[in-house]
């Protein structure tokens, strides 16, 4: 018999995945939300995968080549136009990566 | 005298334009009248740049007028999703997080709008990245159902088929990942397809889920829609993933008929838990309930020998007084109630459940096409129900990994922070709404170490299996019909607190996408709403690339009834 119960998922530690600083109003209400919700998506662990291929994408894929031309791309200033703190320089701008 | 242009085809006034007898100018200014009458009221744009439309007019005018042949959309206006860029135009997906965001270049399926003349209606409402099935899920508000201005439109596409219902624009885009173009266009009572998945390209279009996203067209007729569809098809080098197949002739495939075409039913759609409950009221409040929903019966008037019949009964069943109006007050509370057990089945045990009403007009429409020639077959789909967790699973994976790349670095909303990961962190709790960050969980969840083969991998082969499913199905038949949405329109915030209702939304719509086939809603028929009528939609499904023999099936059905003409009466002027 497989065991339907999902394992319980901690949306502080997820969210640390993700890069997202919930609140912790958020944490409560998505922990209790994902309860129902991953037991609602067991339901899948019930049939039977075995020797099943995972199916990625619809359609079959095959690598799809091109000539290896020189080809305008978009100017760089028209990309940093719409980067925040770019501020008309010639780069993206971050704040400091490395601790002092 | 013919009709004002917003109750005409859309390929009557390109024809009109090509042929110099009416200006995209003219054409413009008329659309842009309606916009400024009516968007305020549905809020189907979030934005109407005018003195752009004109400049687009008059640029198609000035083309025309150098001798230019133009294209097959010359003059016609058309929404656009804001998901799809356009170049130097704000393009934002309804959120806060691309804000400010102009992309520097024009998505394929805008591209091609453009030569083929169309003037482009930017942007049109939505759930925020296309997650959701009523645009209420907007970082700007809610877009409204024409029909009934408290309800949904649907979504996430809810801003291009409330604008194509209202006649606001003739025709417009909109994006499906789980029945996004389909259910919006069922509760909006227009025609909305989703192509195969490879048909158009996906350059361009901000992604939501790449293996399942599709860009496809909003019209009122399968004339348009399949002139859209015509036009912006085709191989792309931009997008890998694009068909080498030519563009479909769906023109042609809407004149073939439906003669001789097998449609299938599949069994699972159709077992509806809803059936049983009935069986717990009381006899008396059982008939009355299937008087009140025989076919018809709260379109016209019952006569005066029915209501007293029907007083009767209700006097037997209650004991109490009779009022006017009694009947289908209890009609739509005992509607409601058999809906929500339905529904309760449908979390529990993973079935289908549709509303009375729109279980009678897909019978009924099933029964037209079959007076029309078709062969109706019934068919099985054992996973199918399956499709709603496989697909939340898919879509949530693909998803969280997709959102990654608004980091506040290159484009959109920046929240600052002491440190890198401060900036990412805080940019992306602030930008992303409610919905958008569920989901972003819920992917990262499943796709993480650990759990990623009960839930992710898990869903990949469920996916393998419900493939399976249809390609045995297609053995039988030519198309697959049934509903496009469980039921009519919903009110605004029913189902705002409660994520897997919302969810259930796509029942009938998701495993589509899950398999990549392409798939129609064309109106069927209405419910009747506290406010007046609500449309539903019948969904038809082909194989893979066979788009025509749903316009062949489609075309016959449209031909046949009328339901496609009606326009809610608060825009027909």
């Amino acid at each position: 018999m497989t065991d339907l119960t999902p394992p319980a998922m901690d949306p502080a530690v997820v969210a640390r995945l993700a890069r997202l600083d919930l609140t912790d109003d958020e944490k409560a209400r998505l922990r209790r939300e994902f309860d129902g919700l991953l037991r609602y998506f067991a339901q899948i662990q019930s049939v039977d995968t075995t020797g099943v291929e995972p199916m990625v994408y619809p359609v079959p894929l095959q690598n799809v080549l091109r000539d290896d031309l020189v080809r305008p791309s978009t100017p760089r200033e028209e990309i940093l136009r719409n980067a925040p703190g770019a501020g008309g320089g010639e780069f993206f701008r971050v704040p400091k990566v490395l601790e002092s | 005298m013919s009709a004002p242009l917003h109750l005409r085809k859309a390929v009557e006034i390109a024809a009109e334009v090509r042929e110099g007898k009416l200006l995209a100018r003219d054409v413009a200014e008329h659309f842009l009248d309606r916009l400024r009458r009516y968007n305020p009221q549905i809020f189907a744009f979030v934005e109407i740049h005018e003195s752009d439309l004109r400049a687009q007019a008059d640029a198609v005018d000035a083309a025309r007028r150098a001798g230019a042949t133009l294209g097959r959309l010359a003059g016609v206006p058309v929404g656009v999703k804001d998901v799809l860029c356009v170049r130097g135009m704000e393009t934002t997906c309804g959120s806060k997080i691309l804000r400010g965001y102009r992309p520097p270049y024009d998505a394929t399926a805008v591209e091609r709008l453009r030569a083929a003349g169309a003037l482009l209606v930017p942007r049109a409402n939505m759930d925020e990245f296309a997650m959701g099935s009523s645009t209420e899920h907007s970082s700007f508000g809610p877009t409204r159902n024409p029909w009934d201005t408290a309800r949904v439109p649907g979504g996430s596409s809810g801003g291009s088929a409330a604008a194509v219902a209202a006649r606001l624009t003739p025709v417009s885009l909109g994006t499906d990942t789980g029945g996004s173009i389909r259910q919006p266009a069922a509760l909006c009572g227009i025609t909305g397809l989703k192509p195969t998945y490879g048909r158009v390209s996906r350059y361009g279009l901000i992604a939501f889920a790449s293996s399942l996203d599709q860009i496809g067209p909003f019209a009122t007729c399968l004339e348009d829609a399949a002139t859209v569809t015509e036009v912006i098809a085709g191989n792309d080098p931009r997008d890998g993933t694009t068909v080498a197949a030519a563009a479909p002739n769906l023109t042609d495939a809407l004149r073939q008929g439906v003669k001789g075409l097998r449609i299938g039913v599949p069994r699972e759609w159709t077992d509806d838990p809803s059936e049983w409950y009935l069986t717990t009221y009381p006899k008396e409040l059982q008939r009355i309930y299937q008087l009140v929903r025989s076919p018809g019966y709260l379109q016209r008037q019952p006569s005066r020998l029915e209501r007293l019949q029907i007083e009767d009964q209700i006097r037997q069943a209650n004991g109490g007084e009779i009022i006017d109006g009694i009947p289908n007050e209890i009609y739509a509370s005992m509607r409601t109630q058999t809906l929500d057990v339905a529904i309760e089945q449908a979390r529990s045990q993973g079935r289908f459940f549709m509303d009375v009403d729109t279980r009678d007009a897909i019978t009924e429409a099933l029964a037209q096409l079959e007076k029309l020639g078709a062969e109706l077959v019934s068919i099985d789909l054992p996973n199918a129900p399956l499709a709603i967790p496989t697909y939340y699973l898919v879509a949530t994976a693909e998803a969280s990994s997709n959102l990654a790349r608004f980091d506040g670095v290159r484009f959109g909303f920046r929240a600052e922070g002491r440190n890198l990961e401060e900036m990412y962190g805080r940019t992306r709790d602030q930008g992303f709404g409610e919905e958008v960050k569920r989901r972003i969980l819920l992917g990262t969840f499943v796709l993480s170490a650990g759990y990623s083969d009960a839930y992710y991998k898990k869903a990949l082969q469920v996916r393998t299996l419900l493939k399976q499913d249809f390609e045995r199905a297609f053995e039988k038949c030519d198309v697959i019909a049934g509903p496009a949405s469980p039921f009519p329109a919903f009110e605004i915030g029913s189902k705002m607190d409660d994520p897997l209702a919302m969810y259930l939304c796509d029942l009938f719509t998701a495993a589509i996408n899950l398999v990549g086939l392409p798939g129609i809603s064309i109106p069927c028929g209405f419910a009747q709403g506290p406010k007046g009528p609500l449309p539903l939609g019948l969904q038809l499904v082909a194989p893979a690339l066979r788009e025509d023999s749903i316009f062949a099936a489609a075309g016959a059905f449209e031909r046949a009834t009328q339901w496609h003409q009606q326009v809610p009466k608060a825009f027909a002027s």
